[in-house]
């Protein structure tokens, strides 16, 4: 029943190849090393931080295959073939995102450690948002959005009026296509 | 930084691979989302020098409402279980208390039967390797002493799993796979029985074994269930309280049958029959008297943070509130 067990084999590293913020890229990642890890120091991504590194706090967040996870509980041999975001795909042409914006203008970070993983959980939730029938925006959803991320030092209420703001202008641009669509369907 | 120990890691491309690697001993384990052993790994409370990682196995997914037992696999995301429209009407004590756990990224890659394996919690084991070294062990690291109850024989470390005693209540059962003579064999366990005292080792999975699914039968007419939890933050943390109540009603609205299990004791959760009161209306008198019940017969330890005594009083009062749901229609209901 006792399989062989290739250990010094399998522990050499495994290339991955998966789609990081939509370019396909290729490591090699030993088994035991997390995403952050393979971020942070193959990959030179230091926007994704590194903190409690067990699942406590949040900073590591990134998205794969859409979902935000935590890339300290992720092994990145796991990630292949999968696509992964992390904040440095999330402005476009060198233009912030809209939640970028919106932190920097309503000073929604101090220290800024937790700022990046806040950024992805949230712009999880602005997606979401956007594929909603009738979209609201509703302070407890975002709090609840936000509950997987730690901050030490702003007491939140700033973080969740940055990712308000963001989401409204998410509900403002839906409301206009309905209402152009509607337009279009009475012309 | 906290580091995983050097690993082998094998992507199972099927169910007889997993279950021919996991027969290999308690050295090799399995890995759904990672979000429990990844973390017990790093800070050396579980040792492991393989783990097969289940992902891509199919006998693990899928949602199955159709029949009178509904089939959960074990590896569907606690986020998709928690989230399943029919399972918010079928069973929504048990998507309430998934909607819960942990926090959004944890539900987002930890798994349902990850919950259900979930490792034993006790602050003087979830704790770094050296803090624990530092302060001479314990039954379960290191050492051979409990400081829980000092001069105790066993390890009373806390099942922490959110769904368990809903699953309990609901009378759930676990498919529970493993090989013979080559081929996948399957058993069936209620998950009432699928937890030991021994907190080193409290799930009754034997090694070469591996959970696949939960059966969870639909509820008669007249049958409700209400999950409680108690924790500080509302957010990521454990539960502290944990308990669910589950009362079946005739048509006089008079009680057929009721249970209450309750997590976070010791590492089995306890499961508490409410025969006695079969035949009696639900009102305040019986909520007082079924929570009386259930703090004199249970016994919250300093295992996990905060006060035990104050989480044995709030056992009380969750009790309480839960099955007020049943007659006060302002109270909060899952």
């Amino acid at each position: 029943m006792t399989a062989p067990s290739p250990n010094h084999a399998a522990r050499a590293a495994t290339l991955v190849t998966f789609q990081l913020n939509g370019e396909p890229v290729t490591v090699a990642a030993p088994p035991h090393w997390t995403l952050v890890e393979v971020l942070r120091y193959q990959l030179n991504l230091t926007g994704t931080k590194q903190g409690c590194d067990k699942g406590d706090c949040g900073a590591c967040t990134v998205r794969v295959d859409g979902a935000p996870v935590l890339a300290c509980m992720t092994l990145a041999v796991l990630v292949q073939g999968r696509s992964v975001e992390t904040v440095e795909g999330l402005g476009v042409g060198g233009e912030p995102h809209p939640l970028q914006r919106t932190f920097a203008e309503l000073g929604a970070a101090q220290c800024g450690f937790c700022t990046p993983g806040m950024l992805m959980s949230a712009s999880a939730y602005l997606d979401d948002l956007a594929t909603r029938d009738a979209p609201t925006v509703d302070a407890v959803e975002i709090s609840a959005v936000l509950g997987g991320n730690l901050c030490r030092c702003t007491g939140y209420t700033k973080i969740v009026q940055a990712v308000a703001v963001a989401a409204r202008e998410v509900v403002e641009r839906a409301q206009t296509l309905a209402e152009m669509s509607n337009d279009e369907a009475m012309l | 930084m906290l580091r995983l120990p050097e690993l082998e890691v094998v992507i199972a491309d099927s169910l007889v691979a997993a279950l021919t690697r996991l027969a290999e001993g308690r050295h090799v384990r399995a890995l759904q989302g990672g979000t429990d052993l990844v973390a017990n790994l790093k800070t050396g409370q579980t040792k492991a020098q393989t783990v097969v990682a289940l992902g891509p196995l199919s006998e693990l997914h899928g949602i199955d409402t159709s029949g009178e037992m509904v089939r959960i696999g074990a590896g569907e995301r606690l986020v998709d279980v928690a989230q399943n429209a029919e399972l918010q009407e079928l069973f929504p004590a048990l998507t309430y208390a998934l909607a819960r756990i942990a926090s959004p990224q944890i539900r987002n890659a930890g798994t349902l039967g990850g919950n259900l394996c979930l490792d034993t919690r006790c602050r003087f084991i979830n704790q770094s390797d050296l803090w624990r070294e530092a302060m001479g062990g314990c039954l379960k690291s290191h050492g051979h002493e409990c400081h829980v109850i000092p001069g105790g024989g066993g390890c009373v470390a806390a099942l922490s799993a959110d769904s368990v005693p809903v699953l309990m209540v609901l009378g759930a059962e676990v498919e529970i796979a493993r090989l013979q003579d080559g081929a996948v064999l399957l058993r069936r366990t209620r998950v009432a029985d699928l937890y030991d005292t021994d907190g080193l080792r409290h799930v009754r999975i034997a090694d070469g074994e591996l959970l696949t699914a939960v059966l969870v039968p639909k509820l008669p007419e007249g049958a409700r269930a209400v999950y409680r939890k108690w924790a500080v933050r509302q957010s990521i943390d454990f539960p502290l309280v944990s308990t669910a109540v589950r009362l079946d009603l005739d048509r006089d609205g008079k009680l057929k049958q009721g249970k209450v299990a309750v997590g976070v004791l010791g590492p089995r959760p306890r499961l508490i029959p409410l025969d006695r009161w079969v035949g009696r209306p639900i009102d305040e008198t019986l909520a007082q008297q079924v929570a009386a019940q259930v703090f004199d017969r249970c016994h919250p330890l300093p295992n996990v943070l905060y006060d035990h005594e104050y989480r044995r009083e709030r056992l009380r009062v969750e009790v309480l509130r839960a099955i007020r749901t049943w007659f006060t229609p302002t109270a909060a209901a899952n």
